[in-house]
């Protein structure tokens, strides 16, 4: 099971932040300042490994890729591979890619409704359930399709035409 | 009229979260001030009846709360109502906040269920894919009970998107409602046939999940998965596979050899590094028996050891590590690599390497492997020096020192690690050091020695993490001042005047060894003088040579040392320093007199000799180790009930003993719970019953009738109480067990060093972990829970399935008439289980068959073989 995902600037400012166990939100704020604490102390060209049984309790781990000014953290337990988990945020990567053609830190502030779009096509309820990036594509493409249409019924609000029809 | 203006204007004129964002990144009021503001326009927005609003407003607080840590269970009720907006946006909205902020207490969590029924029910599917997402996530047992039906419906959905989240949600409903399982078990497993890898993957991670719940839940279905293992070609499936078989290979040990080839199969095949690590795991974990897959594994593991990838270098020490235990001879293969890694640049690598290498340590390497180690320390960061530091203490001291053949080499290299300019781990050297000394005799003299070199180094006065282990330094030379050379510069060392920047304590230990040296050299003094008159100092004759050389001037002068150095903390703030210094102060002072009146004391009726001599003795009592458990030892006495809770006694003796209270008997004897006092009580009693009774013995005795049970038994035979002392051994009766002729090592006779005695105290010498068994019980009944109504659901599965299959009606009655003879008769069993071996490769519905009977024996017997498999 994945336990939380999680992005965040190289200075430490959340950008996204999904845990699948309900936690309260301070508890939410304590462990992403405490992930970052340890990525950040981290050289270059080391391994994507934290050991981080005092943060997230035993037989948890944690991976995590640093891309330009973000980096990408995965938590997970002992039914996943390690190895997997990198592919998977590579994944998620590839597809914001195609999501935004180069993603960048300002696409992921900015798109707060499309990147949990993204996620939770890829992970569903902290299970993996798929890593084509087309095919989330796919969905996310008629999800944002579908807001729209919602959207454009609702140009002129409820109200004003309530009013208008007086 | 107004409402609806009012409306409008928050329409037209609110921020949207995409505002929001802007005007976080261009805020000047400091952040904690922009989200109060913001926070208190939400919470107007969010109360207007229009969804829009509320949707927006809902949005921008779940954005607060995921990223700036904002609460937003206050507003659970708003995330309800947006929810059931008929818009897809405001529904996702909704949704998203529910997901994130809702918990088993939330109590709006019931107006929802209708609404995740009706979406579940949904023609769009990304509706319905809302719906699963939250009841994956915050699904109860009540939402799980409700929505079983719809879950079950859906299961079978013929649209892949829907469906395989459908087989996601199963976990949680199960988890949350075990009857369920009943329900949608069937087609669960239903789908570990299916042709599309995304259904296939979703189910396997079901299965994985409750593979690691339950392991024996999942163990009926190893047919299935094995066809899985051998067939898929899918990456994410095989990982998820291997380790529901590293789960199930652990209860049913016979698994492993089906699976090792396979495993092996896809280790030598595929070029995917994840898919290459899980086989590895898989085989060293749960097939470590397997010698071929254990072989190729360590030749895999060799391959990622060398590999320029920190990752793949990382997880090659991980599994090595694994396997390290059971395969010994598979980390000895790549010690370079390993010894390599020690200077990593990566503190992850570095870290599994430190920990690899010393699960290697044993008796012949470990002065070796110490060095190496001690070398990585000097030149290391801090922290990983001290975790080296630390695994050699702990790895050396493993077992009272098990594997330290030659303890003055210990000795010396606990002393180099005092050196260690990043040392940190003053505490854990200085238990050491004086352990040592209590168990090892035959490693005082070196101890003394080390002690003696740490107590003059300069440089350890001034760090404070070392201070403890010049406390045990300071102990060791005056306790055992008797291996000392040279007494007069240990005093010396010991009173130095830059003591002065140790703590207290640490100063008091330093004080009170220097007393000890004082009051042994004037005692060899003495016994010197006495051997002269043709004495015979038999028990000083070892160690007295060299201190013949005491004269009178030199313990004179060794005394006027010890006063001047002492002379200035009688007066110092600390009581613990002034007391041992004044004590000190107070000898010198009852002797020095006496010694200076008298150049030759060989009369031993002086003062001074029988006070030095009363000190010595003092001193002499040997210190020995003391096991943890010897409080333990302590035997309670007999009818001393310490676990029966007394609490309500009182309640019940108050009312009767009151009035005893005025019939001038004592407190102590209103609630007695020592047996001595009963007795008396007891004897009162009968001394009472014979004359005529006293109103509150008499009172007491009605009560001891009607609440018996209350009181401590008394009637049975007396507790033996010259016995109880002597069962429990005094602290020192082991260390004075030391035999003198040395110890004997077992294995290695024709070794030049002999290994010296070291103490041992029997069990509980080592920390003991509390009991865990009341936890574990509790967790296993929750899984049994699951893995009963698996296996029960399976029963019925299969009985289902026996009925879809004509033939198998046709034989149903036989079965049953089988399956009630197949106790009794079970030689015919194992026939059957032959055949069925050799039905292996038959058709699906013999498996089924097959499989169905044997779940249904397995009620009865608990456990579920499945034989066909092997």
């Amino acid at each position: 099971m994945i336990k939380a995902v999680m992005m965040m600037n190289t200075q430490g400012k959340p950008r996204l932040a999904k845990f699948y166990d309900y936690m309260p939100v301070e508890k939410q704020q304590e462990l992403i300042r405490g992930v970052f604490s340890v990525l950040c102390s981290r050289p270059e060209n080391v391994s994507n490994f934290l050991e981080i049984d005092s943060l997230f309790g035993p037989d948890s781990r944690l991976v995590y890729k640093h891309y330009a000014t973000l980096y990408f953290v995965l938590v997970f337990d002992g039914s996943e591979n390690e190895l997997a988990m990198l592919d998977l945020i590579q994944v998620l990567v590839e597809t914001l890619d195609k999501c935004f053609s180069n993603v960048c830190e300002l696409d992921i502030v900015f798109n707060y409704s499309k990147m949990h779009a993204v996620l939770d096509e890829i992970v569903f309820g902290g299970q993996v359930l798929e890593t084509s990036s087309a095919e989330v594509m796919k969905a996310v493409k008629e999800i944002s399709k579908l807001e729209a249409a919602s959207n454009s019924i609702s140009l002129v609000p409820k109200s004003v035409s309530g009013w208008r029809g007086r | 009229m107004s409402s609806s203006s009012t409306s409008i204007m928050d329409n037209l004129f609110q921020r949207s979260l995409e505002d929001l964002i802007k005007g976080f990144r261009l805020q000047l009021l400091g952040e904690s001030n922009f989200i109060s503001r913001a926070l208190e326009e939400i919470r107007r927005e969010i109360k207007v009846t229009d969804l829009s609003t509320k949707s927006t407003a809902l949005h921008k607080l779940s954005y607060l709360a995921a990223l700036h840590g904002v609460d937003m269970s206050w507003a659970a009720f708003h995330a309800v109502e947006v929810v059931s907006s008929p818009r897809f946006q405001h529904k996702r909205i909704g949704y998203q906040a529910i997901t994130q902020s809702f918990h088993e207490q939330t109590s709006v969590l019931l107006l929802i269920t209708n609404q995740v029924r009706k979406d579940l029910n949904s023609a769009n599917e990304y509706e319905v894919s809302l719906a699963l997402e939250c009841l994956s996530r915050i699904g109860t047992h009540d939402l799980a009970r409700d929505l079983t039906p719809e879950v079950f419906t859906l299961l079978g959905s013929s649209k892949a998107f829907v469906k395989k989240k459908a087989i996601g949600v199963v976990l949680r409903v199960f988890e949350k409602y075990p009857d369920a399982v009943k329900v949608c078990f069937k087609r669960l497993v239903e789908n570990l046939e299916s042709s599309d890898p995304q259904i296939l993957s979703a189910v396997v991670g079901v299965f994985c999940e409750l593979a690691t719940r339950d392991p024996g839940s999942c163990l009926p279905l190893a047919p299935e998965l094995y066809k899985v293992l051998v067939d898929s070609r899918n990456n994410w499936v095989l990982i998820k596979v291997l380790k529901i078989f590293a789960k199930l290979a652990s209860i049913e040990p016979r698994l492993g050899k089906k699976v090792a080839e396979p495993i092996c199969e896809h280790m030598r095949r595929t070029v995917a590094k994840s898919l290459v690590f899980e086989c590895i795991r898989t085989v060293v974990s749960s097939l470590s028996d397997h010698e071929a897959a254990v072989k190729l594994a360590v030749a895999k593991i060799r391959e990622f050891l060398v590999e320029d990838d920190p990752n793949l270098k990382y997880l090659g020490l991980n599994a090595l590590s694994i396997v390290a235990p059971k395969h010994l001879w598979a980390v000895l293969e790549n010690k370079e690599a390993v010894v390599k890694a020690l200077s990593d640049e990566d503190p992850n690598v570095k870290l599994e390497a430190l920990h690899l290498l010393m699960s290697m340590v044993n008796e012949d390497n470990v002065s070796e492997i110490s060095r190496i180690l001690m070398n990585y320390a000097l030149k290391s960061d801090p922290l990983f020096c001290n975790e080296i530091i630390f695994s050699v203490l702990s790895a050396c001291s493993r077992n009272a020192y098990e594997i330290i053949v030659d303890f003055d080499w210990y000795v010396s290299l606990l002393g180099e690690m005092a050196r260690i300019p990043h040392c940190q781990r003053g505490e854990e050297i200085e238990h050491q050091l004086i352990d040592i000394g209590m168990r090892v005799r035959d490693a005082r003299p070196q101890l003394v020695r080390v002690s003696w070199a740490l107590l003059i180094d300069p440089a350890l006065l001034g760090n404070l993490f070392l201070h403890p282990i010049l406390s045990a330094s300071a102990w060791v030379s005056g306790e055992y001042v008797e291996f000392c050379k040279n007494p007069y510069e240990t005093v010396e060392a010991l009173l130095q005047p830059r003591t002065g920047l140790l703590p207290p304590s640490i100063r008091a230990v330093y004080i009170h060894s220097a007393f000890k040296v004082l009051v042994f050299c004037l005692r060899s003094y003495f016994s010197a003088e006495e051997s002269t008159l043709s004495f015979s100092a038999q028990e000083f004759s070892s160690a007295s040579s060299s201190m013949n050389a005491f004269t009178y001037e030199s313990i004179l002068n060794l005394v006027n040392v010890i006063e001047l150095g002492l002379g200035p903390l009688s007066g110092t703030h600390d009581v613990e320093v002034q007391e041992r210094a004044k004590n000190v102060l107070g000898y010198i002072g009852m002797i020095k007199q006496e010694l200076a009146e008298k150049l030759n004391l060989q009369d031993n009726e002086t003062e001074v000799f029988r006070v030095t001599a009363f000190m010595e003795d003092v001193f002499s009592e040997e210190l020995g180790p003391v096991s943890a458990t010897a409080q333990e030892k302590v035997c309670v006495p007999g009818g001393l009930e310490l676990k029966e809770n007394l609490g309500d006694l009182e309640e019940i003796c108050g009312e009767f003993l009151k009035p005893v209270e005025s019939d001038s008997v004592s407190d102590t004897d209103k609630i007695s719970f020592s047996v001595s006092k009963l007795r008396i009580r007891d004897q009162q009693e009968a001394s009472s019953s014979s004359s005529p009774p006293h109103e509150a013995s008499s009172l007491l005795a009605e009560h001891r009738k009607r609440h018996g049970m209350y009181y401590l038994p008394s009637q049975k035979d007396d507790p033996d109480n010259n016995g109880t002392p002597n069962d429990y051994p005094l602290a020192n009766e082991l260390a004075n067990e030391i035999s003198p002729d040395p110890f004997n090592p077992k294995k290695k006779p024709n070794q030049s060093k002999q290994r010296p005695v070291v103490v041992k105290l029997e069990e509980g010498d080592e920390s003991r972990n509390p009991p865990q068994a009341k936890l574990d019980i509790e967790t296993v009944n929750d899984d049994e829970y699951l893995s009963r109504a698996i296996q029960s659901a399976l029963l019925v599965k299969n009985k289902g399935k026996e009925k879809d299959k004509h033939e198998t009606n046709l034989n149903s009655g036989q079965h049953e008439k089988d399956e009630s003879s197949r106790i009794e008769d079970q030689q015919n069993s194992e026939k059957k289980k032959k055949k069925k071996k050799k039905k292996k490769n038959g058709e699906r519905s013999s498996k089924h068959k097959s499989r169905g009977r044997n779940v249904v024996a397995s009620a009865s017997e608990q456990v579920i073989i499945p034989d066909y498999l092997l």
